[in-house]
């Protein structure tokens, strides 16, 4: 049916064009218009037709910007959020009034100047102080957003701090997957010659740091610490984008990348501001990856920093859960192995003070 | 204006040689394998508009699937097959290949060839006075290894695993892998030859624009005296000239990679259920190969269609172009910083983050001479007499365009903003507004201004108007809401975005933009009719119609190959001497001497008068070489 409409549309608006163009041209002729230098009418009409424009758009430029204010601005849930936010806004002050400005000027001077044929145009080829001030101002303007640009930038891309929460977040076609280091703070070692249908990190089983390492089915982070996310991909480009976080970082195969940031909200506390008791934490892919590129979800749950600990506690090792995977532990390190990943005790593992170097390949 | 006084018997061997060789002119060799510039610049031309139509009506397609996610698409399956799935949609995959086709070829088929191709071999020569390109052959075969491209990049469109489908960027290992998208099978290697032979074109246009510019400037036409045309188009083809190649060297490794076996771009990759054997590749590097071409690509696009305006705008204010010296100096400024700005793409890919604030502080220099043309711009709108032909307001529509998706740039130059705006709408919206539509408008203003040079008729303005403004009003329909769409954090490149909550929003907005784009399309049609119905019964062009200073209006209305069919007109002053006080006419053309115009030369133009004589000299050995 639509289809059908917009083709009788088409259709019906080509035999309008049509008419207007071969009556236009036989007025022209008639009126002898044809042969003048500048078409008066048809000049000024333009130039009106560029106040208008300016009018209608300006209007609905600030109609829709202040109206629906909440609805193109994502609330924001992280420390850095807010600066990168507050410089965007700053942004938007400074590069906004220019736009008004020059706008302005562009359709006025349009309407202001349109042909004479009595009048002629002022010959002003050149004015070396106006050209020095806008090079000038501009360049100042800049410099200052690019320094305060900068400042964030280098905080933001600054080393974690030590006692962040590590989370390795892995991209693969096309879903994440994340993993814990467990109680030793240490992420094991993997190699993507390890991979398999259960293995699908290809976690190192010959390195001890595995053996407690877990990976749950959706990312928990606790909230006001800071949080290190750990990303890598398995096999094509993608990219982790939590848009409440201001957090985007590529995963990339055969490097690994890292993202630090301080979640600010619980999830339930989101869930209160926004007034959406379903509201949760979302990560997306923003590297075109494939086929299932728009799909690659996967949740965030930021908790108080209690819940996360009690969540953490209840979480089972990935060797645990895969348990025939304790053949591939060299033998003299199978009792650590089973002790560390709470195989076949529940005593708890006091955590060793081991240095972070991360997942080394 | 007089313009009797050019003709100079010395040349007159030259003029029957011309007149013979036209005689010889078959078919063949008048419109297909011709080497007359303009005929090239028209062959160029029209594929263009094939391009952009076509990826016009790509965008299209893909925009129905953005707006309206669950219309019923069975009515294409007469022209896309099997890419329409069982329930009556669009493939996913194809909805990639969609959207990777139509970047590549408005980025390169339409605005690079179409534009560059089109202008910088029509106005070069016209312009500074040659008879013809410094090599006619190489021209041909500029357009010629286009078409061959061309060929091969349509044929993708129809092959069973579909075109490539990896974004225009065309990112290893997704472009590597032939497992990852079926796109990155046949198709994908169909891109890649296609782009050496697009590359090659472009190289052979590039090496024949610069050595014509250097080398064939008729007498008195210095550097100093050239048209803003000639200095974009000479300048887009230094910069063509130093990236392009770095293109080719990333397509081959791609190419190496994709079929024997090494491992530039590739490391550690788990895919289909197996590991494979390459290790020690970056898809990083990759990145910054394809942006050391792909950023100054940008200012490839978008330079001819500043340079086209300028001169439009200057014409059409009847004033001289503001600030003709700063005018070339921000597009040289614009030309070396095009080259260390390209790392502002990568600034989330995990380069180094140093690096980032290295590119941001570069890239928001280039700022400063993009706003220095703005300003140019206005300021030489201001007390004007403007005359508001088609090609004037696709001028200022340009101008428009140009302010509004430049600062939106000053956004994502930042680095710390750009963590929240990279790949999401803001970007589309940004980069469709001053590099797509400032371009197009650039190439449209260059089609309505020269059509009567290229056809020896007029275009019909009414209609002009009309295609003007439907567009103009298009464009930012299309473009203005998509902002607020890439602020609400939108990716790009997205199918449907139904998946998460945090995209489960502008429905509407969204169905709004692909009507304005079918609009806008629509609008198109226009023109079309406009193009193809003047140039055989369009009313016949007056020599000078838009009263301008140039040369290429010096020539006969239908000019033959050679151009000039007496001596080439010497060139005594600059290219816009427009309303100069005291003058007769509100213009006087470059190849008047100032010994004729003494009513209106300033004092020093007076003192120039005692080297007009001197010159002659200088013209009659320069032809004797």
């Amino acid at each position: 049916m639509l289809q059908i409409v917009i083709l009788v549309g088409l259709v019906l608006l080509v035999a309008i064009l049509m008419a207007i163009f071969r009556i236009s041209r036989l007025l022209n002729v008639a009126k002898g218009t044809d042969k003048e230098v500048v078409d008066k009418g048809s000049n000024s009409f333009n130039a009106i037709l560029f106040i208008v424009f300016g009018v209608v758009t300006f209007g609905l430029f600030f109609w829709y910007s202040i109206v629906y204010y909440d609805e193109y601005t994502p609330p924001v849930a992280s420390e850095h959020g807010v600066l990168t936010d507050g410089l965007f806004w700053t942004t938007m002050w400074v590069t906004g009034i220019v736009f008004i400005i020059t706008h302005i000027l562009l359709f006025w001077f349009s309407y202001k100047y349109q042909y004479k044929k009595e009048s002629s145009a002022l010959f002003f080829p050149h004015n070396n102080k106006l050209e020095v001030i806008w090079t000038v101002v501009p360049a100042i303007v800049l410099t200052i957003l690019v320094f305060t640009g900068l400042k964030t930038w280098n905080d933001i891309t600054d080393k974690a701090p030590e006692e962040a929460e590590v989370v390795e977040i892995m991209g693969y076609q096309f879903a994440w997957k994340t993993r814990y280091p467990g109680n030793d703070k240490q992420l094991g070692n993997y190699d993507f010659r390890l991979i398999d249908a259960e293995n699908q990190f290809g976690m190192d089983l010959t390195d001890k740091a595995s053996f407690d390492d877990f990976t749950p089915r959706e990312i928990h982070i606790p909230k006001g610490q800071p949080v290190l996310f750990k990303i890598r991909a398995r096999d094509v480009l993608h990219s982790v984008y939590a848009p409440h976080f201001r957090l985007k970082m590529d995963a990339v195969p055969g490097m690994q990348t890292n993202f630090w940031f301080v979640p600010t909200k619980s999830t339930a506390e989101m869930r209160e501001e926004t007034g959406n008791p379903e509201f949760n934490y979302e990560i997306a892919c923003t590297e075109i990856c494939g086929k299932g590129h728009f799909s690659m979800r996967m949740l965030v749950v930021v908790d108080e920093p209690e819940d996360y600990k009690k969540w953490l506690a209840e979480q089972e090792s990935w060797l645990s859960k895969n348990e025939t995977y304790l053949a591939k532990v060299p033998a003299n390190l199978k009792e650590e192995a089973k002790k560390a990943s709470g195989l076949n005790n529940t005593v708890e593992q006091p955590v060793s003070e081991v240095e972070t170097t991360g997942a080394s390949m | 204006m007089a313009t009797a006084n050019i003709q100079t018997p010395d040349l007159a061997h030259d003029v029957h040689h011309d007149h013979d060789h036209e005689h010889h002119d078959n078919f063949i060799t008048k419109y297909i394998f011709s080497t007359d510039h303009k005929m090239i610049a028209k062959q160029f031309l029209i594929t263009g508009i094939f391009w952009a139509l076509l990826g016009g009506i790509l965008s299209v397609i893909f925009r129905l699937q953005l707006g309206f996610p669950d219309m019923q698409l069975e009515w294409l399956r007469p022209f896309l097959g099997k890419w329409i799935t069982e329930q009556g949609k669009i493939d996913p995959e194809f909805y990639l290949a969609l959207v990777t086709m139509h970047g590549t070829i408005m980025v390169f088929f339409v605005l690079t060839a179409g534009l560059s191709g089109t202008f910088s071999n029509f106005l070069i020569p016209l312009q500074i006075g040659a008879r013809d390109m410094a090599s006619g052959f190489m021209n041909m075969l500029s357009y010629w290894f286009f078409f061959l491209s061309s060929i091969i990049m349509l044929s993708s469109l129809f092959i069973e695993t579909g075109p490539a489908a990896g974004g225009w960027v065309v990112y290893p290992p997704l472009s590597a892998l032939p497992q990852a998208i079926s796109g990155s099978q046949l198709g994908m290697t169909m891109w890649l030859v296609a782009m050496v032979f697009f590359i090659v074109s472009t190289l052979l246009g590039g090496v024949n624009y610069i050595s014509t510019v250097i080398n064939m400037r008729t007498q008195g036409m210095s550097f100093s005296k050239l048209p803003l045309t000639i200095w974009a188009f000479f300048l887009t083809a230094i910069i063509g000239l130093l990236s392009f190649p770095v293109l080719i060297a990333a397509a081959l490794l791609l190419v190496f990679d994709r079929s024997f076996g090494t491992s530039f771009y590739l490391s550690e990759i788990y895919i289909g259920g197996e590991a494979l054997p390459n290790m020690g590749g970056s898809p990083i590097l990759y990145q910054h190969l394809f942006w050391f071409l792909g950023h100054p690509e940008v200012y490839i696009v978008l330079l001819p269609a500043l340079g086209i305006t300028s001169e439009i705008i200057a014409t059409n204010s009847r004033k001289p172009i503001f600030g003709y010296r700063a005018m070339i100096g921000s597009m040289l400024g614009i030309t070396i910083l095009s080259f260390i700005v390209w790392a502002h793409h990568m600034f989330v890919t995990g380069m180094n983050p140093f690096l980032g604030s290295i590119f941001m502080l570069l890239t928001l220099i280039i700022a400063v001479p993009s706003a220095v043309k703005v300003f140019n711009y206005l300021t030489t709108l201001w007390k004007g007499n403007l005359v508001f032909t088609p090609a004037m307001l696709f001028s200022i529509g340009l101008v428009s365009f140009f302010i509004s998706g430049g600062l939106t740039g000053i956004f994502l130059g930042n680095a710390a903003i750009d963590i929240q705006l990279h790949d999401t709408y803001f970007v589309v919206a940004h980069f469709h507004l001053v590099m797509g539509s400032a371009s197009f408008f650039g190439l449209m203003a260059g089609v309505y201004h020269w059509f009567p040079k290229m056809f020896g008729r007029m275009m019909d303005a009414k209609l002009g108007y009309i295609h003007f403004w439907l567009t103009f009003v298009g464009v930012y329909m299309v473009f203005f809401p998509m902002h607020y769409i890439g602020i609400a954090g939108f990716p790009r490149r997205y199918y449907s975005f139904t998946n998460f909550d945090a995209f489960n929003s502008f429905t509407d907005l969204n169905a709004f933009v692909s009507i304005a784009a079918i609009f806008t399309l629509g609008a198109q049609f226009i023109f079309l009719f406009n193009f193809f119905y003047s140039m055989f019964k369009g009313r016949v062009a007056p020599a000078n119609p838009w009263r301008s200073t140039t040369l290429e209006w010096t020539t006969p209305i239908n000019p033959g190959h050679g151009n000039w069919p007496g001596a080439i007109p010497t060139v005594y002053r600059w290219p816009y001497d427009y309303s100069k006080p005291g003058a007769a006419e509100d213009f006087i053309p470059q190849h008047i001497p100032y010994s004729q115009t003494k009513e209106s030369n300033l004092p020093h133009e007076n003192e120039l008068i005692k080297l007009e004589n001197e010159g002659d000299v200088v013209i009659v050995n320069e032809n004797k070489h």
